[in-house]
């Protein structure tokens, strides 16, 4: 091991890495260089297809299946990956660079408990015996907050929470003591109040140890916490190299300043007064999904009003997708009702009439498996159109093409297009106009820019919003992500363990006095402030306990 | 590429290029072309064997039942390939052996995929009891070894190709049941599926529009399979006696028959045995190539 610490420990330069796709090799990263000393943590930020993940895991000498390197130097505290055999890279792989992925959850085997597969490593690198591994665990353990940390690694990966096994994953990286460890978007699939709590037992990790990190995100509040330096990739280049501070006050570069001014993105014309009488009203609905099982959703009371868009925020389980299928007909309540404009609707979708059904429309989160892989974009915009409005010929293609202006795409090109020849954003889109062809009054929108990048989730929302100031139309905009509530929502209704635990106008729900749980929501959110995380953590370790209200 | 599976999406300004519009034509063209060696074998026999049944009683140089020299005469410029145990034709009686098995086989398979992808289809469409009985008649059905229980029923029904026809067809539904309920059931949990009963759509046109487009691959490549198996247990129960009947020329009973020249050093037997297993090598060529095509399997260079 190098001594001196000034030395790079991680020396990458005009990285070459190219993909096989469509017959021909692909280059997908261009030319990177990368410079890593003990105790640094380096951002890589960028939209998917970056190269954020390639350089990642190029850093331990890997390319994924497909992939290859084809050029530049990987130098890792003096040894060549590039040219250093598959045993020599084996040896270095978890016991001196570690990896921590994105999905835990899908990263750890089922079979063994979280001890074991901790151990794993450390016993087969022959560093250290099981026992010895054990004692270490527990340790780590305690020391990431892990709840009751002697027993928590005899557990099962499906035993604890996402957050906790998120947690648990990062130990793991740790067992060996690693120089390097690769965190690939740790905190994506993690509820804002779980976040918060990883972010902090990374960071308390790198500086306990003095580990050097890279941190790959595309979420730059996030990486404004953790990282010294940030990278901006784009299309495998490198846009803009700087430290943290610099690169957040000063960004040079017009794509970075693009990326920085996504979250400025807000609702610009008020919302109209409520009209008396709301469009969607969901009276004392309790609902579950088995007699038997306890209610998912507990005297659930809102109303929601022509041209008005309602954020309906909570954690994961909070019941907030349950209350969108209560509304659609998909789950029937056990009690209270549903009301479209002041009728009752039936219960179940089944007994709803063609119009009742036409009227609540709704977009879902993964525009993938939204639209039917092999329709055209014709049938999937069309069949609404024929179906609820009994157009046909030249009139259905006349409302087609409008449609198809309405969300900026080019019916020439698109329509006859299948949705794999679509990009992300694109479908969504695509989803939009399906809702919209069925001349809907109100459209639920169940995370909708969730699976989408921050640039393209901009314009999503952009779209939303017009659509909404032509026709008028009630959205309630299921979502986690409080920065999108902030910026389209006009009500905001808050969920917590299937109950709303408070609801009214956005400017309300935003300002104090808070409801305590809201408090702990909005503090969670990450802003862009390099200091915004010691600021939370010295905030609420004066109020005590707080830190724990995510478990 | 980075492939995390929250963010599916590329950059938004570059759209993945336009898909060249081309005639269904050339693509078939395109593709029979690039096919591998053991492809474009297998579909050379398919297409001989469609030819020969086809054309049957013009290719075949006497008629099917016709006796035309004494028993188990040798190959000669005469009989190309010798008489059997009544003095007919060898040759004639494979080539509409060609007809008669492949025809029928072919028939059979395209009944128990009807019954057999309708029921799967409508099984894992609505769900719930519908889907419980049919799951378990079908279970019953195939806790019975298939030829076996053919066996038994053509015993009871009587011995004709209609009973066989019916009676394979509706065991091997089961099997063509089970593959379909099964992909079904993976589409089925869809939101786009979720959208179209929202939307108020009826059971056809979920079953037929939504769902059936997404498994026709694996539907396609069982269709191959199925058809090989079908195929089977007909020479096989023909074999036994209890198939196709004389004087209908089949090559299970053509083996039965001629199986007495093996001990006098004559192959013979062997022709139409061979004749089931060429087409049974060549259907599975093809149905290789078209999952590894379907799959999006790609070959290692």
């Amino acid at each position: 091991m190098s001594t001196n610490s000034n030395e790079p420990l991680l020396q990458i330069t005009n990285l070459q890495i190219e993909g096989f796709s469509d017959e021909r090799w692909h280059q997908i990263v261009k030319g990177v260089d990368v410079t890593l000393r003990r105790g640094e943590v380096l951002g890589l930020i960028g939209e998917s297809g970056a190269g954020k993940s390639t350089i990642g895991i190029a850093a331990m000498g890997f390319a994924k299946p497909g992939c290859r390197i084809h050029g530049g130097s990987i130098l890792f505290d003096g040894i060549e990956l590039t040219t250093a055999s598959e045993e020599q890279k084996r040896q270095l792989r978890g016991s001196r660079i570690a990896y921590v992925a994105q999905s835990a959850a899908a990263s750890f085997n089922p079979a063994h408990t979280l001890i074991d597969q901790f151990s794993e490593t450390v016993v087969e690198h022959g560093i250290n015996s099981r026992e010895h591994a054990y004692k270490d665990a527990k340790e780590l353990y305690k020391k990431i907050r892990m709840p009751s940390p002697d027993d928590i690694g005899f557990r099962y990966p499906h035993q604890v929470s996402g957050g906790q096994l998120q947690r648990a994953m990062t130990a793991m990286a740790l067992s060996c003591r690693p120089d390097l460890i690769i965190f690939d978007e740790p905190t994506t699939a993690l509820d804002v109040t779980t976040q918060i709590e990883v972010l902090m037992t990374i960071r308390d990790i790198v500086e306990q140890f003095n580990t050097a990190a890279i941190y790959i995100t595309h979420d730059l509040a996030v990486v404004a916490q953790m990282a010294d330096h940030i990278k901006v990739l784009r299309y495998g280049e490198t846009v803009e190299d700087a430290d943290t501070r610099t690169m957040l006050s000063t960004p040079k570069e017009d794509y970075t300043k693009s990326l920085w001014a996504v979250r400025s993105f807000a609702k610009e014309t008020a919302a109209p007064a409520p009209e008396a009488k709301p469009i969607m009203r969901v009276e004392s609905v309790t609902a579950s999904y088995s007699r038997s099982m306890s209610p998912v959703l507990i005297d659930v009371d809102f109303e929601i009003h022509r041209g008005h868009t309602t954020a309906v925020v909570g954690e994961s389980g909070s019941g907030k997708s349950t209350t969108a299928r209560v509304i659609t007909g998909l789950l029937a309540p056990q009690k209270g009702a549903v009301y479209f404009d002041g009728d009752a609707l039936p219960p179940s979708y089944r007994n709803r009439t063609k119009d009742q059904l036409r009227q609540t429309q709704m977009i879902y989160q993964m525009a993938d498996t939204a639209v039917n892989p092999r329709h055209k974009i014709r049938d999937i915009v069309g069949r609404p159109l024929s179906f609820y409005l009994d157009m046909h010929g030249e009139e259905k293609e006349k409302r087609l093409r409008e449609l198809m202006e309405m969300i900026e795409m080019d019916p020439d090109l698109f329509l006859d297009r299948l949705p794999s020849e679509l990009s992300g954003g694109q479908k969504q889109r695509i989803c939009i106009a399906k809702a919209l062809a069925a001349d809907p009054a109100f459209i639920i929108c169940d995370e909708v820019t969730s699976a989408l990048d921050q640039l393209v989730a901009e314009g999503i929302l952009r779209l939303l919003d017009r659509l909404q100031q032509e026709f008028n139309l009630a959205y309630m905009f299921i979502t986690h992500d409080l920065a999108t509530v902030s910026a389209i929502a006009d009500e905001v209704i808050v969920m917590l363990e299937g109950k709303i635990v408070e609801q009214g106008p956005k400017t309300e729900i935003f300002s104090p006095p808070h409801h305590e749980y809201t408090e702990l929501l909005l503090s969670s959110v990450p802003e862009m402030d390099p200091d915004w995380m010691d600021r939370v953590i010295a905030e609420r370790e004066e109020k005590g306990g707080m830190i724990a209200a995510g478990n | 590429m980075s492939e995390q599976p929250k963010t599916i999406d590329t950059a938004d300004s570059s759209p993945p290029p336009l898909r060249q519009v081309e005639s269904k034509l050339t693509v078939v063209l395109r593709e029979l072309r690039k096919a591998p060696l053991s492809a474009k074998f297998g579909l050379l026999v398919i297409v001989t064997y469609v030819f020969v049944a086809l054309f049957a009683p013009w290719i075949a140089p006497y008629g099917e039942a016709e006796i035309v020299g004494n028993q188990f005469e040798e190959w000669s410029d005469e009989f190309l390939l010798g008489t059997d145990n009544l003095g007919r034709d060898m040759l004639t009686r494979i080539i509409f052996g060609a007809r008669n098995t492949v025809g029928i086989a072919f028939l059979t398979t395209l009944l128990a995929f009807l019954l057999g992808g309708i029921c799967g289809l409508l099984a894992a469409a609505i769900g719930g009891w519908t889907d419980q009985i049919l799951s378990r008649i079908v279970d019953v059905l195939m806790a019975i070894p298939v030829l076996i229980f053919a066996m038994l029923l053509l015993t009871i029904f009587g011995q004709s190709v209609v009973n066989m026809v019916l009676i394979i067809g509706v065991l091997d539904s089961t099997r063509v049941f089970r593959i379909t309920r099964a992909v079904s059931v993976n589409v089925v949990v869809m939101d786009f599926i979720e959208s179209a009963r929202l939307r108020g759509e009826g059971l056809g046109w979920i079953t037929i529009r939504e769902i059936l487009p997404n498994i026709m691959p694996p539907l396609a490549a069982e269709f191959g399979l199925r058809f090989c198996f079908v195929f089977l247990t007909i020479s096989a129960l023909s074999f036994l006696g209890l198939g196709i009947q004389p004087p209908t020329a089949d090559w299970g009973s053509m083996v039965r028959d001629t199986a007495d020249l093996i001990t006098f050093d004559d192959y013979t037997p062997l022709i139409p045995a061979m004749a089931i297993a060429l087409l049974t090598i060549g259907v599975n060529f093809v149905v290789d190539w078209f999952l590894h095509k379907s799959s999006g399997l790609k070959d290692e260079h």
